[in-house]
């Protein structure tokens, strides 16, 4: 008993002798991935303004490793997680935040910030990109690269079909009418991509119907709902009965360059891709909202910060502290410009900066307006196995498969059985 | 005969470094695959826990595994036997007295030495609708074109011929290896036989070259199972897992829902049927094949 009450006491002496070591070096460093989406040397832009926060910062490090996309960065954040050397941030995508809480693996801002000014930080950004950082009253997530879903169109074929260039369609029968006066023997109206992310755009036409696609607790779907199933018909008929989009799936991956090379005069895609297409386009281009059929609705995307569990008191400060570097509003509209993704708070869009950048190239703003009209990605429990029941059910639909009711059905069948566990 | 005692640890020692590495990169995770297929997926709330074949049973259940295994066979049988004609016909073609014959030797070989990324990137644009390769040729010559990745009758095919387009030109290499070890002399006394071109190849020079096709076709099929990596890039397994085959299925069980318990149970089954195939080609083909 005695020789263990020694123990214990020559543990706590080591302990605080290594706390006071540790204290005394005060650098804090910090290990964070982050993924790249879209194409760009963005790298060197996150490097840059990683430099700039340590110049400002002498008393932290940061490794910030480019992770690849956002699949790659999780597995490779979840895989440092359990290999005992934790990254303590990450940028990762927005809608990972379930499986993250359930892997307990991340903590909530609200337990990292201490003062009001903080607090009042997280009240900062647009409310709708705080939709899938949010959930069971609590902050998970801090929006950094942020995009929404925009209707890119030539201007110039709009002009030839004898449409007003400054006018594009702002609902659905706007789309479909305009897409058949567009829509020649060499080019379509308009494409949906239904690769890749086809949930996503799904989730645009069926908000614009009138219903979301889950709840905020992210334990159940609506994939049945009679103004889903509507939604779905409505994608369907577009290629086949207005026949204003091919028939069958339309590439994620080669889209751009379908509108790039004029096979198409509309095309939804993410605003991402703003930049790219405004450097590589030889015509005219415009960016839209997305048309309403009840509403406008898109969906948000993208990835956001979160701060992971195994962090040191210290270390958590010091993530938060970075973050707030990153996603402040010179930042924030630095990002924007280069990328085409949108500034994360209102006081992003009240910079000099991009102030000036907006009046040259309105179109910048588009993705912001459109938060007014947003909700956020499909994002619930048991996430990935969800989104590819709704992935495979759509493409059933758009390739005649299934009809759209039945295959939706299907879709909300499992999601039911995946999802009953959380409820 | 009894080896004395201090062979048999030197032996061991040498044998040793291949062996750490075998067991530690090859027995140690097939042990613990099979070990984790019989648990339930865990996460941080809710660990996982024994459930003996349940993830088996989850799997004859699970209609995506059984079209993914169905495309896997139709895939293989689409692939292999066309590769393997193409592989011989090629060598056959390139082993003649041919002006700039190194040339077409490598025409051939060049889609191997491909990065596979990098290919499917270019099938993916052969194959887009309308800027497609493929569709602009069929509209030039007054045909409409078609959407081959987003139709589901046209996806797994069109994989498919990607496929025997890369795979045709490595075996090239080995019959053209192996016809070139074929003594001369067979071909003429052959000829002085009177054997005619078709009886000399069906006769004489396919038997000689079953070695090389027992080795293609073993390699084949493997290559047919292990097939992952286009589809990442052209179709993602869809329209509707319409083109999605087992080990991206693997993939996705694994990586993207984290249903790693599922995945293992996946990967026992797929280990199963190849090293099945395997015992197959070895023990059934083995004894018709001849060697010199």
């Amino acid at each position: 008993m005695r020789q263990k009450m020694h123990l214990t006491v020559m543990g706590l002496l080591l302990t605080v002798c290594l706390m006071a070591g540790t204290a005394a070096a005060k650098q804090t460093e910090l290990t964070m991935y982050y993924p790249v989406a879209v194409g760009g040397p963005l790298t060197q832009v996150i490097d840059g303004m990683v430099d700039e926060f340590m110049a400002e910062n002498p008393g932290i490090k940061v490794n910030a490793i480019y992770a690849g996309n956002y699949n790659d960065a999780r597995i490779k954040a979840l895989a440092a997680l359990k290999s005992g050397r934790p990254a303590q941030l990450s940028v990762l995508f927005s809608i990972d935040i379930y499986e993250l809480i359930e892997q307990d693996a991340i903590v909530a801002f609200d337990d990292v910030v201490q003062t009001a000014e903080e607090k009042a930080w997280l009240d900062s950004f647009h409310p709708t990109l705080m939709e899938n950082g949010k959930t069971g009253g609590k902050t998970w997530g801090i929006p950094f690269q942020r995009s929404t879903i925009v209707m890119y169109y030539n201007k110039d074929l709009f002009k030839q079909a004898g449409l007003d260039p400054e006018q594009p369609p702002a609902t659905w029968d706007e789309m479909v009418s305009m897409g058949k006066q567009l829509t020649a023997s060499d080019r379509w109206g308009i494409m949906i991509p239904s690769t890749g992310y086809p949930y996503w755009m799904f989730g645009a036409l069926a908000m614009q119907n009138g219903q979301v696609l889950m709840n905020g607790d992210g334990n159940a779907t609506y994939f049945d709902h009679p103004a889903v199933i509507e939604a779905l018909q409505f994608w369907k008929d577009l290629g086949g009965k207005h026949g204003v989009m091919p028939a069958g799936t339309i590439e994620w991956g080669t889209l751009r360059q379908n509108f790039l090379e004029g096979k198409t005069a509309m095309m939804w895609h993410s605003t991402g891709n703003l930049t790219a297409v405004k450097d590589n386009a030889d015509f005219d281009f415009g960016v839209a909202m997305l048309p309403a059929s009840k509403r406008r609705g898109t969906p948000t995307g993208g990835g956001n910060f979160y701060i992971f569990k195994q962090t040191a008191p210290d270390e958590r400060r010091a993530a938060m502290q970075l973050i707030k570097f990153m996603t402040g509003p010179e930042n924030s509209a630095r990002w924007s410009m280069k990328t085409g993704y949108m500034g994360v708070s209102p006081a992003a869009y009240n910079t000099e900066a991009l102030k000036d950048y907006v009046s040259e190239f309105p179109y910048a703003a588009v993705a912001r307006d459109q938060l007014d009209y947003a909700t956020a990605e499909l994002s619930t429990y048991q996430t990935g196995r969800i989104r590819k029941t709704l992935d495979d059910a759509i493409q059933a639909a758009l390739t005649g498969a299934k009809a759209p009711e039945a295959a939706l059905k299907e879709a909300q069948g499992v999601a039911d059985r995946l999802l009953k566990p959380y409820r | 005969m009894l080896l004395p005692r201090k062979n048999h640890v030197h032996a061991w020692l040498l044998l040793m470094p291949a062996a750490i590495l075998l067991i530690a990169f090859t027995h140690y995770p097939t042990v613990t695959t099979v070990v984790k297929s019989l648990f339930s997926k865990g996460t941080a709330i809710r660990p996982s826990r024994f459930t003996g074949l349940d993830n088996y049973g989850m799997m004859m259940a699970d209609p995506v595994f059984w079209k993914v295994l169905g495309n896997n066979l139709w895939f293989a049988l689409g692939t292999i036997p066309t590769s393997i004609a193409l592989a011989i016909l090629m060598a056959l073609f390139v082993n003649r007295a041919l002006p700039g014959r190194s040339l077409v030797r490598m025409a051939y070989f060049t889609p191997t030495i491909l990065p596979m990324i990098a290919v499917a990137n270019i099938w993916l644009f052969f194959y887009t609708p309308d800027i497609g390769l493929i569709d602009q040729i069929l509209t030039g010559v007054g045909l409409s074109g078609h959407n081959w990745l987003g139709d589901p009758a046209t996806v797994l095919p069109a994989v498919m011929v990607m496929t025997i387009w890369k795979e045709a030109g490595f075996f090239m290499i080995f019959y053209l290896a192996a016809m070139q070890n074929i003594p001369p002399e067979l071909k003429e006394a052959a000829r002085l036989e009177g054997a005619g071109r078709w009886t000399y190849f069906f006769r004489v020079m396919f038997p000689l070259l079953m070695p090389t096709t027992l080795f293609v076709f073993i390699n084949a099929v493997l290559n047919s199972f292990k097939l992952v990596d286009h589809l990442f890039v052209l179709t993602k397994g869809g329209p509707d897992n319409a083109s999605n085959l087992l080990l991206y299925y693997i993939f996705e069980t694994a990586f993207s829902y984290f249903e790693t318990h599922y995945a293992a149970a996946l990967t026992v089954v797929l280990l199963l049927l190849l090293a099945g195939m395997a015992l197959g080609q070895f023990f059934i083909l083995d004894k018709r094949v001849h060697y010199r």
